[in-house]
């Protein structure tokens, strides 16, 4: 989870390296002096509250149990909390700079970061936009966007097979998000793991290559379940490959009957104009949902005047 | 492997309610899993046993309590109760179908010093 502050690390780093705080322990009663600046809403202070977590600094506080009786304490809590607190700060911070997060989920080699330089060209000087590229290692990603002018930034998650909300709060530290711009979160190409973690998306967008098989979407329908949209990409491969796409297409909407989906090719440009005009009315709906909210509260307080 | 994170919050959680409760060594920890959590049992005990070396659940018995699934059929519009993500829907027979329980990963209780 929180693999920066009060929690164990399996070590996600940030390009830049202002995360020094990562590479060391954090027993009980160290000094915390982060050297970024946390101006993000998320409650750190949980994390940190009374300065010790206890991971990694051994069995302290544990005592002889024979002298003490044992007894229930009922918790009834999710686990994935925290992680759930961090996308609720996140949620909270998008909306504040009127940014539409997308969290982009594939596994390895469905072609994200094509579809991404694509996507970011064609938007170019029309609606501002920045990425966040999730890998285990390399700064490739980041690199390939960078040269397409768009900031980005490469969060390296070591061992860790996803991208968390803690993470990306962070990483939406290092990176100036326009307001009324396109955050794409491109998370660590994995059909599994990503899945679990919200990370205070607005809208979750999951790949799938044709050249991946029909069957996908049953094997790994978690991935699938909760996208808003199904991108079917490399389909100017269809006429070398044994797929059927219409089984294909059948099968992601067994999993995730809500989801809209298209066919997409960054190399034909098949169903680009597509995507991109679904990305501009997702983002101009969000812009006037929180317009009409603001109104509405401006009224309110003129109201009380 | 998300079953290693997700074993570092339950620790995570597990640490926060010590504190609040003041006790300081765990022996069983029960944890409720959706059938359609996406969790892979044996690699979340071997991720716990991992994870809680040093802490105070070093050693726990880990738990699971099964959660069945459930789900919202969209060609009859009912929830049913479902064992497998895959599974027609019981009603009618549909296929399209959007898990609506069994999809939670929660410490429910656990027995302390």
């Amino acid at each position: 989870m929180c693999t920066t502050c009060g929690c164990s690390g399996d070590g996600a780093t940030y390009e830049g390296g202002e995360h020094p705080h990562h590479l060391h322990g954090h027993g009980a009663g160290h000094e915390h002096d982060h050297p970024h600046p946390h101006d993000h809403a998320h409650p750190h202070e949980a994390a940190h509250a009374n300065g010790s977590l206890d991971y990694g600094s051994g069995p302290a506080r544990s005592h002889a149990p024979g002298l003490s009786q044992a007894r229930m304490v009922e918790i009834e809590r999710n686990i994935l909390s925290k992680n759930d607190a961090y996308a609720a700060a996140n949620r909270t911070r998008f909306a504040r700079d009127g940014v539409l997060a997308l969290n982009l989920l594939a596994g390895p080699g469905a072609g994200k970061t094509t579809l991404l330089v694509e996507t970011l060209k064609t938007l170019a000087e029309s609606i501002p936009a920045a990425v966040i590229e999730g890998d285990q290692q390399t700064s490739h990603d980041a690199d390939r966007i960078r040269a397409t002018g768009t900031p980005a930034i490469q969060v390296n998650t070591g061992k860790g097979c996803h991208l968390d909300a803690h993470m990306v709060g962070h990483a939406v530290e290092h990176l100036n998000v326009a307001m009324g711009g396109v955050l794409f979160v491109e998370n660590v190409g994995n059909l599994v793991c990503p899945a679990a973690f919200d990370l205070g998306e607005n809208k979750r967008v999951t790949l799938l290559s044709v050249t991946e098989g029909e069957d996908k979407p049953l094997k790994y329908p978690d991935i699938f379940e909760k996208a808003d949209m199904v991108l079917l990409t490399k389909t100017d491969l269809l006429p070398h490959l044994d797929v059927n796409v219409q089984a294909l297409e059948s099968n992601v909407r067994r999993v995730a009957p809500l989801a809209r989906i298209l066919h997409v090719s960054t190399r034909n440009g098949q169903g680009m104009a597509e995507w991109v005009d679904w990305l501009r009315a997702e983002r101009r709906a969000m812009l006037d949902g929180l317009a009409a909210q603001a109104q509405a509260r401006a009224d309110m307080l003129r109201a009380a005047e | 492997m998300h079953e290693m994170s997700l074993c570092e919050s339950l620790i995570g959680v597990i640490e926060e309610s010590a504190r609040r409760e003041g006790f300081t060594k765990v022996s069983r920890v029960r944890v409720e899993i959706g059938r359609f959590a996406g969790v892979e049992l044996p690699a979340m005990q071997f991720g716990f046993e991992v994870v809680a070396r040093g802490t105070l659940a070093e050693g726990a018995v880990l738990d699971f309590v099964d959660v069945p699934g459930s789900a919202w059929c969209f060609d009859c519009g009912q929830t049913v109760t479902l064992n497998n993500r895959l599974d027609p829907c019981p009603q009618c027979g549909g296929v399209r179908l959007q898990p609506s329980g069994g999809t939670e990963i929660r410490l429910k209780d656990m027995e302390v010093f």
